[in-house]
This record gives structure tokens, C-alpha cells and sequence, in this order.
């Protein structure tokens, strides 16, 4: 199959992480957050992470909105930690959102992109990340204050402690292999039985 | 204050509608036309004052919202509106309550004609992805409409767009 060729400025090390176990690794007790997924593989992971949590709203489409729509749920619930799990193509697509929610600051919430460079709902194309575009450079670059890579198994425990403990807008790049995503759970992303789920969770 | 709405003041008495009404998100790319609802929002230390990069952004924020329990609005210029169109499957399919203040370009006695394929497109555009299309000619038309809006909008979780039209706020001159 032809290929784009890498950019030479790509300078990280080949993903190494399965993200089937990397995931649940890093968010450990998703009880402990409200929580945005993004299209496709995010969502279908973290649906059965969480299973089926009324606390977690995972996108089927609307691709690039969950980041922001993490912003907008941060600074409505203050004191409650929000996390965004979303991939390199969905993030990748609104990434001025970045620059957007680095101006707000929200101290409580924490964007995780799993990012497998691919797009894996596709074909398995590259995304630009597989070609050495650095997500992690663009979020400092925006203005995140914490900005964390996971390459290896040596890199977790850090991203753990950033993901229960940080103290500021956070944004960590998972970076796992090709390969799917742990897929049980939800049958289908029903996107108003969910906002009424999350609704009456939080809000009662 | 509805009876006393005048050509200079319904910008203000627009961020007091709105305010009365609690919404504390303010979402927008910069436009002449909501200059004064951006320069308020921003003073407002009770509010949040969020410039986008693009109007997208704002209609996933305010499904963030809505899930936090919270109302935000969304102000933009009529160009912004086609920015928005696939991001309202998410307000269409999670029937999120959705207001947006859309300043007109594009119609009358506009003088830039790059702006009028898209001002001539808003509402069809809008009507096409579900959203209740209003329209406002005068200030006190604003103040009815976006009282009307407030209703549909947050409480019966309809998305409903409010046109300020270019007979409103005038053609930009050039």
C-alpha cells in the first residue's frame, strides 16, 4: 500500500503499549470522574471500562466535539474532576479546541488522546500523528500547563498520579499500537437516553 | 425595561435577558455585531467568557454544559453558522437545548459580496439540521425573540437560532 512519508521531523519512539490494557491502567477507578469519550474506539473502550456508566457520555459521531464538550461540562461542575478520552483523529479535528480550553484554565480537567496514529474505523489509515505530528507539542504550544507522554510501561505511573492528582488543566498523549479497541459494552451510542442518563446521575 | 428598548441600548438589555435567565456560558468568535454582549460577558466575574477558534467548538461546549447543568449561549456571525453543521448531529441527537444570536451578513445592503452565499444559506442550512430559525428587525424584535428563545431553547430542549438581521444592526459600510 503506498504511503505519506513520515515527516523528518518525527523524533518519538515506536508505540509499544496495547491499548486494551494501557487504558484501564491509566484511568484505574473511573467512578472517580465525570467523563466525555470520544467517536469510535474511545468510547467503545471506555463503555466497557466503565460499564456502562451514567457517568461517562461517549460519542457515535459529531467527531472533533469532545473536547470541548469536556471544557463546557469542566467549567459547569467545578468541583468535580472531568477527564476526555479521545483518539488522534477525533482530537485531531477540532484542534484549535486545544487553544480554546488552554485560555479557560479549568483546573479539573484532564484530556487523555490514546492516540494509535491510525485511523482505525476506516481502513487504518495514518492520521498525521502516525506521520510524526506531535499532539504533545501542539498542547504546550496552546498553553496546557501540564502536558505528560506515555510512550512506556515506565511513563505510567507518572500519568496515573497526573490523572487522580493533578492540579491544573492536564493533557496526556497515550501513545499505544494499531489494533482494536476493547469492544463490549454499549450495543449503540443512543446520544439522548445518554444525555438523560448523565443528566439525572449528576444532576438528579 | 422591554417597553424602553431602544436602537442604542438592546445590546445591554439582551446580556440582562439573558443573564436573568441563567445562562453563565458565553461562547463566540469575535463580531462586531455582539461587541457589547462579548465586552459584558467578559467584565462579568460571574460568567464564562469563551472565544472559539471556530463555532463548532461552541456547539459541543454547550452539550458540556447542558450535562453539567448549566445554560450557554452561543453568538456568532452568519459565516460561522456553516461552521456548525455536522456538530449539530450531537445537539440533534442528544436533544440538547441549544440558542444561538446569529449577526447577518450577506443580505440587506451588504457590500462584501464574499459574504453572501453564506448569509443567503443560514437559514436554510440551519432549518436542514433541525434548528428553529427566528428572525429579529428591530430591538424590541430581539428582546421578543430571544425571550421566546429562552423557553424553547432550555425548556423544552428545542435548538433555536435568532437571526440579527443586517436591518437590525445595519450593513457594515465599505
Amino acid at each position: 500500500m503506498a504511503k505519506l512519508n513520515k515527516l523528518q521531523t518525527a523524533t518519538l519512539p515506536d508505540a509499544v503499549l496495547d491499548r486494551r490494557q494501557a487504558v484501564p491502567a491509566l484511568i484505574e477507578n473511573p467512578d472517580d470522574f465525570l467523563m466525555i469519550a470520544g467517536l469510535a474506539g474511545t468510547a467503545w473502550e471506555m463503555s466497557a471500562l466503565t460499564h456502562e456508566s451514567p457517568r461517562l457520555f461517549g460519542l457515535g459521531g459529531a467527531m472533533g466535539a469532545a473536547p470541548m464538550m469536556g471544557l463546557g461540562l469542566a467549567l459547569a461542575q467545578p468541583k468535580r474532576r472531568v477527564l476526555v478520552a479521545t483518539g488522534d483523529g477525533e482530537l485531531l479535528m477540532n484542534v484549535g479546541a486545544l487553544a480554546t480550553i488552554a485560555l479557560q484554565n479549568p483546573p479539573n480537567l484532564t484530556i487523555i488522546c490514546v492516540d494509535n496514529g491510525h485511523y482505525g474505523e476506516t481502513g487504518n489509515q495514518d492520521s498525521h500523528t502516525g506521520l510524526g505530528v506531535r499532539l504533545d507539542v501542539i498542547a504546550t504550544g496552546a498553553g496546557f500547563p501540564v502536558v505528560h507522554v506515555i510512550n512506556t510501561e515506565a511513563d505510567m505511573a507518572e500519568g496515573r498520579r497526573l490523572v487522580r492528582e493533578a492540579n491544573g488543566l492536564t493533557f496526556i498523549l497515550l501513545r499505544v499500537k494499531e489494533g482494536p479497541a476493547t469492544h463490549e459494552g454499549k450495543k449503540n451510542l443512543v446520544p439522548h437516553i445518554e444525555r438523560d442518563r448523565f443528566r439525572a446521575a449528576l444532576l438528579g | 425595561m422591554a417597553e424602553t428598548v431602544t436602537r442604542e441600548n438592546w445590546p445591554e438589555a439582551l446580556y440582562d435577558l439573558l443573564r436573568d435567565n441563567g445562562v453563565t456560558q458565553f461562547a463566540y468568535v469575535p463580531d462586531a455585531g455582539h461587541k457589547a454582549l462579548i465586552n459584558r460577558s467578559l467584565a462579568d466575574p460571574d460568567v464564562h467568557s469563551v472565544p472559539l477558534t471556530t463555532e463548532e467548538e461552541g456547539v459541543a461546549m454547550m452539550a458540556g454544559a447542558d450535562l453539567g447543568g448549566k445554560r450557554a449561549v452561543l453568538l456568532m456571525q452568519s459565516s460561522g453558522a456553516g461552521n456548525c453543521i455536522n456538530m449539530l448531529s450531537l445537539t440533534q441527537g442528544g436533544r440538547f437545548p441549544f440558542l444561538t444570536l446569529v449577526s447577518m451578513r450577506g443580505e440587506y445592503g451588504e457590500g462584501n459580496p464574499w459574504q453572501y452565499a453564506m448569509g443567503q444559506a443560514v437559514e436554510p442550512v440551519l432549518k436542514a439540521m433541525g434548528v428553529i430559525v427566528l428572525r429579529a428587525e428591530t430591538p424590541q424584535d430581539v428582546i421578543d425573540a430571544v425571550t421566546a428563545g429562552i423557553t424553547m431553547a432550555y425548556q423544552c430542549n428545542q435548538q433555536v437560532a435568532i437571526l440579527l438581521t443586517q436591518r437590525l444592526i445595519g450593513a457594515k459600510k465599505f
